[in-house]
């Protein structure tokens, strides 16, 4: 049997570790480099007939005004445009036939100077693929409704494992510590994202939100596999007239649990692994956070939320403070 | 494969498999699924059709329901401004608004558009295959509203429109005494000739929109009062003079369409006087009373309405992202499958093959709920399949856990089910209310991504647990008794190992031996 609970101290120090670098990147100016969704702005895709290289479209936008224009190229030839906010139609009120817009304005002056453009099956339509745009009314919603969504979510799986786990002694903190691997998890995944958006222009938007939502379902999941087996061990060794020790019970749980947790994150791997290497180029970035966010889960699982619980149980913090204390009277 | 429940349930679980695959079955499989298989194309044996799912006498084929980032069409987020009509009640008019927006969606004939309010003061419009511009163009015209009454030919019959498009015409007395054929009669515009000699039609631009508002009159009934403009106090007093002898019904059409009361007809009261610069419409309910008011006082939007989000995609660029994701999604699978058979033999396939279960099931009920699928449904479908495996492998490994106690291989299958059974229960209840609270976030905030999520992996969640523990145990218990059941290296337990340490290593030997000298 392995010791996980004896060497914790190490894999909360690990745990810190891998948390720094993000926390630094986090707090560091331009900690997330924001999709439009959560800073407002305007995302468009653009396929020219010609070949048009990266340099010439952004030098191109930057003279038609757009001079922070960031532009990816993907490997079927499509431009990813991210601008500040461009108005897509004439202002609505009052509502009569459209002026030409701020969007046509551009099309038409890309379309003049690179040639006609074309959409998915080489149609030449001088549009733009894709357009979306946010105005900041609805992004700082977004993102407060977004933060708002998972602290609720949070309190509910509190509230419920709390409930679920009343025929052991203490159940909020197997709740208080699923939480505790998921703001690991939480924080593991944002700071990666950030260091991410410095190296590689990566961006926060919807379909990060989503990843995040599913990292968050998953670390829950996983911790209540492990806590579930230490509430039958605590509960059988109770029904044999005996208390075991919490981090005994625990250690035995994480030991036993050890196969699933390991293979269900081995099949999720493979999947992501899979997903990333031959899946399409749009969802590539939200498949490598959902592959950082699962091993995060699978890791807090073990080396986080039971630990917590182990901590909790044998006053860890308390001892640390007490030796503290000592020292400085020492 | 002797009890009878296991029986029934087997039979079950192959008629509702092969039921979901018809019903998911796409109506061009090589697009979706690999192409070096000859996949049956749409065929049809008698009434019997399978190809765009299933379809018997015609009945009951569908597509899958795509959402904009997958169709291709557009999205908008309009906003109500009232920093300059504090006295607006922001709720009715935006109601109003939704109810206007709707008019002109369904005018311009978009099939399944949306439109709706979100938050405290947005409405939100989705508008498949149709670009931004249009959508805005169409959505943006002010509306006209017009006064109507009955079309008459050239004898003084009103003329009566049938379901089926025919006219037929009826004497005017016959008419009038009978309500349900007014709601049928052809409506015109009310058209007058004025002190110059033009015919003019009456319409919106001549009432006094700051003198429109529901009263009770003497009997306590609802009354709308309204006032018009010095020009179409003349004209309505010219129109009424006509329609008022004998009261003949007047309608109010907003962009074409009548302007129907809550039970959903239209509104046509009987001029019973001449009138000119003011006048009043009884009879109605209180809440028709006041919807029409604000739709003859506002004529067009009650609060102005910007544009505060807007999204187009391409329907070839969501055509692609469809093929991608499916391909992506059945990789995955293909993936999870082999370690299952790799990793568990005999039950990593039965797994596999109540995924297989899962993926037709869950299609199915996508198909005929119908879940509209967007980019976020399909990794959230994905998830699920994730967790659905999961449940597979928590009850396996503690199956291998019981048949190395030595248990017998019922027993062990029996008590790995119902001991992997809490921690599924427990850890897909807690993902269920994570579903329950995005969704109703999403609903809120018109987070439709957030949305389709929540519901996507809320209905995965919920079939998962029927194929991955009802459908397996059922494969399992069938195939219990075969003689091929015997090689427990099927089950890919070392049952060797088990017989060296037949005890439990619960906890810890510490532990034990506490427990057996006290």
């Amino acid at each position: 049997m392995i010791d996980f609970v004896g060497k914790r101290a190490w894999f909360y120090l690990f745990s810190f570790a891998l948390m720094v670098p993000g926390i630094v990147s986090l707090l560091l100016p331009g900690g997330l480099r924001r999709g439009i969704e959560f800073s407002s702005g305007t995302n468009f895709a653009v396929r020219f007939e010609q070949e048009v290289s990266q340099v010439e479209l952004r030098q191109a936008l930057a003279e038609l005004g757009h001079p922070d224009a960031r532009v990816q190229l993907t490997s079927d030839g499509r431009f990813l445009v991210r601008t500040d906010l461009i108005e897509g139609a004439a202002e609505a009120p009052p509502f009569g036939p459209a002026l030409p817009s701020e969007r046509e304005e551009l099309e038409t002056a890309l379309a003049g100077r690179f040639g006609p453009m074309t959409d998915g099956d080489g149609n030449v339509t001088n549009r733009f693929l894709e357009f979306s745009s946010v105005s900041a009314s609805v992004s700082s919603d977004i993102t407060k409704n977004a933060a708002l969504a998972v602290a609720t979510a949070a309190v509910a799986i509190l509230l419920y494992i709390s409930i679920s786990f009343i025929s052991v002694p203490r159940p909020f903190r197997y709740g208080a510590a699923a939480i505790v691997a998921l703001a690991h998890d939480v924080i593991v995944v944002l700071g990666a994202a950030s260091i991410l958006g410095r190296l590689f222009d990566f961006e926060i938007d919807t379909l990060f939100i989503t990843a995040m939502l599913t990292i968050v379902g998953f670390s829950v999941h996983d911790s209540i596999v492990v806590f579930d087996r230490v509430r039958e061990n605590v509960r059988r060794a109770e029904a044999a007239g005996y208390h075991p020790r919490l981090a005994n019970a625990v250690n035995a749980s994480l030991n036993q649990t050890l196969g699933r947790s390991l293979n269900t994150s081995i099949t999720v791997v493979l999947t992501l692994i899979a997903l990333i290497l031959l899946g399409g180029e749009t969802i590539r970035d939200f498949l490598v956070i959902m592959l950082i966010g699962l091993v995060s889960g699978t890791y807090s699982s073990i080396f986080v939320a039971s630990q917590v619980l182990v901590s909790w149980e044998e006053r860890d913090l308390g001892r640390l403070f007490r030796r503290r204390q000592a020292e400085t009277v020492a | 494969m002797r009890q009878r429940s296991t029986q029934l349930l087997l039979a079950f679980v192959l008629v509702l498999t092969t039921f979901s695959v018809f019903v998911a079955w796409p109506s061009d499989p090589d697009r979706y699924l690999p192409d070096f298989i000859p996949w049956p194309k749409e065929e049809c044996a008698g009434p019997i059709c399978i190809g765009k799912g299933i379809s018997i006498f015609g009945q009951g084929r569908r597509e899958m329901l795509l959402g904009l980032d997958l169709r291709g069409g557009t999205r908008l987020v309009l906003e109500a401004d009232i920093s300059n009509q504090p006295d607006v009640n922001l709720d009715e008019a935006l109601d109003t608004a939704v109810d206007v927006v709707e008019r002109r969606v369904n005018a311009f004939g978009v099939a399944e558009s949306i439109t709706e309010r979100i938050g405290s003061n947005r409405i939100q419009v989705q508008l498949p295959g149709i670009s931004a511009e249009e959508a805005l163009d169409k959505i943006g015209r002010t509306a006209q509203l017009q006064f109507m009454e009955m079309a008459r030919d050239d004898n003084g019959n009103v003329i009566l429109q049938n379901a089926d498009g025919t006219t037929q015409t009826a004497p005017l007395d016959t008419v009038l005494n009978n309500p349900s054929m007014i709601q049928q009669a052809r409506f015109v515009p009310v058209s007058v000739v004025d002190g110059n000699g033009v015919r003019r039609e009456l319409n919106g631009s001549f009432l006094d929109r700051g003198d429109i508002f529901v009263d009770r009159n003497a009997a306590g009934l609802p009354v709308l009062r309204f006032g018009m403009n010095g020009e179409g106090a003349d004209l309505l007093a010219q129109a009424t003079s006509r329609l008022s002898s004998p009261p003949q019904p007047m309608a109010f059409f907003l962009d074409n369409e009548p302007i129907r009361g809550a039970d959903g007809r239209i509104i046509a009261p009987l001029v019973q006087s001449q009138i000119s610069d003011r006048g009043e419409i009884t009879g109605l309910s209180l809440g028709d009373a006041r919807s029409l008011s604000t739709l003859l006082r506002t004529g067009a939007f009650p609060v102005p309405l910007t544009v505060v989000q807007q999204e187009e995609v391409d329907a070839t660029l969501g055509d692609e992202a469809v093929v991608h994701s499916v391909q992506a999604g059945l990789i995955a699978i293909f993936v999870v499958m082999t370690f299952m058979v790799a990793y568990y033999r005999l039950p990593g396939l039965l797994a596999s093959l109540a995924l297989f279960v899962y993926v037709s099931v869950t299609l199915m009920v996508f198909k005929l709920w119908p879940v509209t699928i967007t980019s976020a449904g399909m990794a959230a479908f994905v998830l699920s399949v994730g967790m659905a495996v999961d449940a597979n492998i928590l009850i396996f490994e503690r199956m291998k856990e019981e048949l190395r106690l030595g248990r017998s291989l019922l027993g062990a299958i029996d008590a790995g089910f119902s001991r992997a059974w809490t921690s599924i229960r427990d850890s897909n209840i807690s993902t269920l209310i994570t579903c329950f609270i995005l969704y109703w976030f999403g609903d809120q905030f018109g987070a439709s991504l957030v949305k389709g999520f929540a519901l996507t992996l809320a209905l995965g969640v919920v079939v998962s647990m029927f194929s991955a523990i009802t459908v397996t145990r059922t494969f399992l218990h069938a195939l219990v008794g075969l003689p091929v059941m015997r090689h427990l290296w099927l089950f890919g337990a070392d049952v060797e190992a088990a017989r060296r340490a037949p005890a439990a290593e619960a906890l810890p030997r510490g532990e034990l031996a506490r427990r057996q000298n006290p």
